[in-house]
């Protein structure tokens, strides 16, 4: 495959917005990734983004994103219904083709505009799942419970998941949530959703990221350091929660075999795990050793914007493996309940 | 360089105000089926999925992707979800084309839909949204006036909108997948009907379908086992440009006319009207056709409704437009898009039946959206680019 490198990222902190709209958050965003790619916009050939109608409440919520983007004269340009993560790879694809050498990728949401538990549910089946209304929370807890009895982990590894999340954290200045606790601490807490406490689940939160991705030569001339995409790959599984194991992916290993992941050494892996028994899952999936640093930037667990947090796994192993401060890493996004579909993508410094 | 793919298999279902034969899953399989058929292929020689649709809230449905996947046999594939607007049916398209065209796959399922009565499109057009305009009246009273500016700057007669409206209902009588089917569609039933936004007459619109299309990309190595005649994609491009600002034209965009500009310089077509054989617009409103031939060149600014008053466009004009029928006689808004790809295909790859254009080699797929800004096109033809 033709080279591609991420060759800058900008994101926006995660909060909840009360005054400034989705594209209000993105605009600053999408200027930053392209001021500091060194790339002129009019050699950027090819724009895709990721948002959800449905955290905006309204149909075409990706239209206004493109005002964010001065599309003018037009663009080429296309979008996803998905997490910006899956934007990521129709650039990649599309970078392929030999004809274009730069590509815009972003992504925004506002979930804190609604009830993001109960908005989630109208992803489930139309007609057997979603009248029944199970919120996101339960349908996860349920996954965390089916993982509790099969015996290979238990609460204090979930605890010690989001403890060491939370630390952190606490140097990342984009993140929600942070703090200096420990799994002893946190197990004190009450359940939300048995075995569910709340700093096993994501906080709803609001936020914009943006890549830009160049091919061979022009990576090489604008990035000091670019960061090759090495592999890239994704899978989806079936949506009824009870055709599959819950207490595996099989989506993310075969998406890790395909992106290449499985055998090298990773430095570090920035996981799309929402809720902390899904980090366990997806390390036993992805056969991570304790050579790994999991989730350096503290995760999704304390940062995650809807839609945007999974292109923000990518930035976030693009941004420090630019920095010198690791040469391969792991960078994974997730879709659907209970890690329904999932997209590993394996990065390496030059 | 991009790999050389081609449309090896088509699919729909048929079209109509109501399919409560099925859920979702079954509309959509029922297209994807027939198009795995068209290719002589079954879901497990299919590499990827790619499922496009409009809004969400046309359903009711987040994502519905994820349900379909069952659905689809992507269970431990790659599948992406496009979501472009009124475009989506030709962008998804598009974007399953080049996942061929990089080399990734050889076989790639692409299926859109729509089932408009599981909920209320304009209900779903019209919400109230913090920080902007309303749109308030659905897709019709927002175009309403681009088409009032276009008769305004040309002078075309008022006769030319409901023409369009006849012509393409008879040719949705030879076409068994188009939802209306109106054998005694005359110019007195069409401007006889109710006038919804001026000049806009309830027969000059779309209907509300309920449908889906499907269509499966190969690479060259796939399309030469294939047991039909391939389709060649000759050329995809899209464009978009912002719907807000200010000085753009709404009724003849740059947006597609850079598009047009782009598929016709990769096939090769500097005359498209003496070297498309036949063309597949997207119009949901008549007066759309003779706009959308001079966005796209086949005529010039202000002259496009004379190709309609002289019967050019019709099935056995020198630019058939619309032979399957259209949008017009069929509109499940996600797969529409995707529908004039897949009589584009059909049209060359000498499929197209009752609406068959004779000798069609060359053929434009054409689709629009979001506020005329989105624009997605492919050019495909019986021999290999």
């Amino acid at each position: 495959m033709r080279e591609v490198a991420v060759v800058s990222f900008a994101q926006s902190p995660t909060t909840v917005e009360d005054a400034r709209s989705e594209v209000e958050i993105l605009q600053p965003v999408l200027h930053q990734a392209v001021e500091r790619s060194g790339i002129a916009r009019e050699q950027i050939g090819f724009t895709v983004s990721g948002s959800c109608d449905y955290l905006a409440g309204q149909p075409f919520a990706f239209v206004m994103g493109l005002e964010a983007v001065g599309a003018w004269p037009p663009i080429r340009e296309s979008h996803v219904e998905m997490d910006g993560a899956w934007a990521l790879y129709e650039a990649w694809a599309r970078l392929q083709h030999g004809d274009i050498d730069a590509a815009l990728v972003y992504a925004f949401g506002k979930s804190s505009t609604g009830d993001l538990p109960k908005v989630m549910t109208l992803q489930l089946d139309p007609y057997y799942l979603a009248p029944l209304w199970p919120d996101a929370i339960s349908v996860a807890a349920l996954q965390a419970r089916a993982l509790l009895d099969a015996g290979a982990h238990t609460e204090r590894d979930m605890a010690e998941v989001a403890a060491r999340s939370r630390r952190d954290a606490a140097s990342n200045p984009n993140a929600q949530v942070s703090g200096d606790t420990s799994a002893d601490a946190l197990l004190q807490e009450p359940y939300v959703s048995t075995p569910l406490r709340a700093h096993d689940c994501p906080s709803a939160g609001d936020g914009s990221a943006a890549v830009v991705l160049a091919a061979g030569a022009l990576a090489r001339e604008v990035a000091e350091r670019p960061v090759w995409i090495r592999g890239i790959d994704h899978r989806i599984e079936p949506h009824a929660l009870g055709a599959r194991d819950l207490t595996t992916s099989a989506s993310t290993r075969i998406a890790a075999a395909a992106a290449g992941a499985s055998s090298d050494k990773i430095d570090l892996a920035e996981l799309y795990a929402p809720f902390s028994h899904q980090e366990l899952i997806l390390r036993d999936a992805l056969g991570l050793n304790g050579q790994t640093a999991i989730n350096p930037s503290g995760g999704a667990l304390t940062a995650n914007p809807m839609m945007v947090a999974g292109l923000i796994r990518i930035g976030e192993a693009a941004s420090r493996i630019a920095r010198g401060e690791a040469d391969r890493g792991l960078a994974h996004a997730t879709s659907g309940p209970c890690l329904q579909q999932n997209l590993v993508c394996v990065l390496e410094g030059e | 360089m991009a790999q050389r793919t081609a449309v090896i298999g088509v699919g729909q279902t048929k079209h109509d105000t109501k399919r409560d034969d099925v859920s979702m899953a079954g509309l959509v399989r029922e297209a994807a089926l027939r198009a795995l058929e068209d290719a002589g292929l079954s879901f497990a020689d299919i590499d990827a999925v790619v499922l496009g649709k409009a809004p969400d809230m046309f359903e009711g449905v987040m994502m519905p992707e994820l349900y379909l996947a069952d659905a689809l046999g992507a269970n431990g594939k790659p599948m992406l979800r496009v979501h472009t607007a009124g475009s989506v049916g030709g962008s998804t398209a598009i974007v399953a084309a080049s996942l061929v065209q990089a080399g990734i796959h050889e076989r790639v399922l692409t299926v859109a839909f729509e089932k408009q009565s599981e909920s209320d499109a304009m209900w779903a057009l019209a919400p109230k949204i913090p920080f902007q305009m309303p749109l308030v009246a659905g897709a019709g009273g927002y175009f309403a006036p681009h088409i009032r500016e276009y008769i305004r700057r040309s002078g075309a007669p008022d006769h030319i909108g409901m023409k369009v409206a006849v012509k393409d209902r008879l040719n949705a009588l030879r076409n068994p997948f188009a939802h209306l089917h109106m054998p005694d569609i005359s110019l007195r039933m069409v401007e006889e009907s109710l006038m919804l936004w001026d000049p806009i007459r309830y027969l000059e619109s779309c209907p509300s379908s309920d449908g889906a299309c499907a269509l499966v990309l190969a690479s060259e190595k796939a399309a030469s086992a294939a047991p039909n005649p391939p389709a060649w994609i000759h050329a995809t491009a899209v464009r978009s440009e912002p719907i807000g600002m200010a000085g753009r034209d709404e009724v003849d965009p740059q947006a597609g006319r850079d598009c047009a500009a782009d598929v016709y310089a990769q096939a090769g077509i500097s005359d498209p009207r003496a070297q498309i054989d036949v063309a597949e617009i997207y119009v949901p409103f008549s007066w759309y056709e003779p706009m959308w031939l001079e966005n796209l060149g086949f005529a010039d600014v202000g002259s496009g409704w004379k190709l309609v008053d002289d019967d050019s466009t019709a099935l056995d004009g020198d630019i058939p437009i619309n032979a399957s029928g259209g949008v017009l006689s069929s509109n499940p808004i996600g797969a529409s898009g995707m529908i004039r790809f897949a009589e584009a295909a059909l049209q060359v790859r000498g499929m197209a039946g009752e609406h068959q254009v004779d000798g069609a080699r060359i053929a434009l797929g054409h689709a629009y959206g979001g506020g005329s800004q989105f624009f997605a096109m492919a050019i495909v033809g019986r021999e290999r680019p």
